[in-house]
């Protein structure tokens, strides 16, 4: 808890990355969730798993050697889907969170540099999002694009990355705005440095830990709500999401095809929970006065 | 601002306004652009004029909620006594949310109907008998020319003139207040006891945690969290659905006639919020039980169970009470998803159903209701936070 005098001496990063290391949690997620990645992208092609070919004969399987997770309503294998599926839940994710960031970061470090009104005017941008309920804006955003067109990531990721993008902004700005009147900064502007040079090379390092510990938070929030939108039948074809949506669909007292909704389920909960461990771990090491 | 900061700020406005027209086109993009600027604008009103403006949008708002109740009359009078008290007595703050919500409503109409005459498709798509004429007939009695900006007219020339939210496209003979006048009070009592379950739920996990950082209890409730966090709340309820209901038979599946209906999906709406909230409580705590005035209160004599309801939970419960604004907004929405779930026949429902079958002035309706809403609890918030925080109190 206490930053001792070794520590001190050290360059942030460095002492981040050691108080990291030390977090077990936090290693836990990164492996967790790195065996799932390669999982989702490498395993299918390595062992010959085949999410599209429909077998009618092998429908509704429960889970056996020769098929691990079962087969779906059209004898498709769900070991296959879910990997597959995956693939598509962790893209979005990932990009998603990388335009968010790119959005974010420009806008609150713009907003927070020049201050003043033309802060107030960019915030308040922010607030009128902000205060809209965000699946509105996302699912109307997805109505844009055609029936045929929606089973595509690109709309999806699209619209998670209009919303998701103000948190970040707020973040960025905050930060920048005490950034801003710091010594070295003032320095570099008594300097003669452009505007550009001091946010590019003085303000941005500065606000990277924060901005790594926040992307890496906001992968699991898009990632959930991809999946709110699959559920309501506006998200991309074979995702995390889907594939639980479909499970809950079939939920019914007579017969139960549990393996339908458990494995995806799993998959997804494991991955968010593993990615929100790793970002408190990489929130704490990189801010430790927040724990 | 210096010069290069003015370059910089005129580029962006411009890289918005393009983005907008090519989003929208580009008399609706400049429109959406202006619109923006006006709500901007309301960041300058001085206290005075803010409280001007405010009384008389409020009033106004007023006026056209009760005349839509109880006529006319009673409108001008619930107005007049609505403009006289805000202007003397409601804080600057809340005249200012005010002044800010109604430019918004207008905004928030005009770019959901451009976005909703841009997406593939119309409400009289799929009718059965689409020749021209009929379609025509159709779209003059429903008001839904074929223009955006001309049904952007018709609909605030009824709302502001006839106060009515239109007749509903998709359900014959119903006008979008009479279907979302039952469906309000289901989707507010189960957003209000979901937020009062994860207030109460997630301040206790928070606060016990926050008391012995590094206990086990801190470490349990915490990982708790972090995997109510995680968890999509459908999956949640998916589960509670099959364990509860399906296995147990404790609690009916889906449906709501009745407060055993309202159980699970309350809950299920409640978690994740829950888990946020414990965290918040968990810091918060964490920094009160810091502070000099809690080592004068021990200082004193004081019995623990004192300092932490007197003393402490006051200031550890303030960045949760920051977020219940947020997280009434969440709740409202995340109701999209649970009440499809559980079938719930709530506003939610109807947004999503309107969304699907293009029924655009249901989609309206609900994005004001929800707008409104939104405001409202952020309104609360406010004033809760200046209740609680003594530094606040005087910046009203």
């Amino acid at each position: 808890m206490s930053a001792g005098v070794a520590e001190q001496s050290r360059g942030p990063w460095e002492a981040a990355f050691a108080r990291l290391r030390k977090n077990r949690w936090a290693l836990v997620g990164f492996a967790f969730f790195v065996v799932i990645t390669l999982a989702c992208f490498a395993l299918p092609a390595f062992a010959g798993l085949d999410a599209v070919t429909t077998n009618p004969v092998h429908k509704h399987l429960p889970p056996s050697s020769s098929h691990w997770f079962g087969t779906d309503s059209l004898g498709r294998d769900y070991l296959a889907r879910v990997l597959v599926g995956g693939r598509t839940s962790l893209l979005v994710g990932f990009a998603a969170t990388l335009s968010s960031v790119i959005i974010g970061v420009l806008y609150g470090a713009v907003s927070g540099y020049y201050g003043g009104r033309m802060d107030e005017v960019m915030m308040r941008f922010v607030d009128f999002l902000y205060g809209l309920p965000y699946m509105f804006l996302v699912i109307l955003v997805m109505l844009l694009f055609s029936e045929t067109a929606r089973g595509n990531p690109l709309p999806v990721f699209i619209a998670l990355g209009l919303v998701e993008w103000l948190t970040m902004a707020r973040i960025v700005r905050g930060q920048v705005l005490g950034l801003r009147e710091r010594e070295f900064v003032l320095a570099a502007r008594l300097l003669g440095a452009s505007d550009l040079h001091v946010i590019g090379r003085h303000v941005l390092p500065n606000v990277a830990g924060v901005v790594t510990v926040y992307g890496t938070l906001t992968v699991p929030s898009v990632i959930i709500l991809e999946s709110f939108l699959s559920f309501l039948g506006l998200g991309v074809k074979l995702s995390w999401g889907q594939l639980v949506a479909e499970g809950v669909s079939v939920v019914n007292p007579i017969r139960s095809y549990w393996w339908l909704l458990a494995f995806p389920s799993v998959f997804l909960a494991a991955t968010l929970v593993s990615l929100n461990f790793l970002g408190d771990g990489l929130r704490d090491a990189v801010d430790p006065k927040t724990r | 601002m210096n010069r290069r900061g003015r370059i910089v700020l005129g580029s962006l406005l411009v890289a918005l306004v393009v983005g907008l027209a090519l989003a929208l086109g580009v008399r609706e993009g400049l429109a959406v652009a202006f619109g923006l600027a006006l709500i901007s604008s309301t960041a300058w009103l001085g206290p005075t004029t803010a409280r001007i403006v405010g009384a008389v949008f409020g009033a106004a708002i007023a006026f056209g909620v009760t005349r839509a109740a109880e006529g006319a009359l009673p409108g001008v009078l619930v107005a007049v006594a609505f403009a006289f008290v805000a202007f003397k007595w409601l804080p600057v703050r809340v005249l200012r949310r005010i002044a800010f919500l109604v430019p918004s409503l207008v905004l928030l109409i005009f770019t959901t109907t451009i976005l909703m005459y841009r997406a593939p498709g119309s409400p009289f798509a799929q009718e059965k008998a689409a020749t021209p004429d009929v379609e025509a007939a159709l779209r003059a009695r429903y008001g839904v020319p074929k223009s955006a900006i001309s049904f952007f007219e018709i609909y605030m020339r009824r709302l502001v003139v006839e106060g009515t939210l239109g007749p509903a496209i998709k359900v014959r003979g119903r006008t979008v207040e009479q279907l979302l006048a039952p469906a309000l009070p289901v989707s507010l009592s189960l957003g209000l006891l979901a937020l009062v379950i994860a207030a109460a739920l997630g301040l206790l996990l928070g606060m016990r945690a926050g008391l012995k950082p590094n206990s086990f209890s801190d470490h349990a409730s915490m990982g708790l969290a972090t995997i109510g966090i995680s968890l999509p709340s459908f999956v949640i309820g998916a589960a509670m659905m099959i364990v509860f209901a399906l296995k147990l038979g404790w609690l009916p599946v889906a449906g709501w006639s009745g407060y055993r209906h309202i159980v699970m999906p309350a809950v299920t709406l409640a978690l994740p919020y829950a888990a946020y909230i414990a965290r918040l409580a968990r810091s918060g705590t964490i920094e009160v039980m810091q502070q000099d005035f809690i080592r004068t209160a021990r200082a004193k004599g004081l019995s623990e169970r004192v300092i932490v309801l007197r003393h402490a939970l006051p200031g550890a419960i303030l960045p949760v009470v920051s977020f219940l604004g947020p997280a009434a907004a969440g709740i409202m929405t995340g109701s999209f998803v649970i009440e499809t779930l559980f079938d719930v026949p709530g506003v939610g429902q109807w947004f999503v159903k309107g969304a699907i079958n293009r029924d655009y002035s249901v989609v309206l309706g609900t994005a004001i209701l929800y707008a409104a809403l939104v405001t409202f609890f952020n309104l609360l918030v406010d004033l809760a936070y200046a209740w609680l925080d003594p530094r606040v109190r005087g910046q009203l």
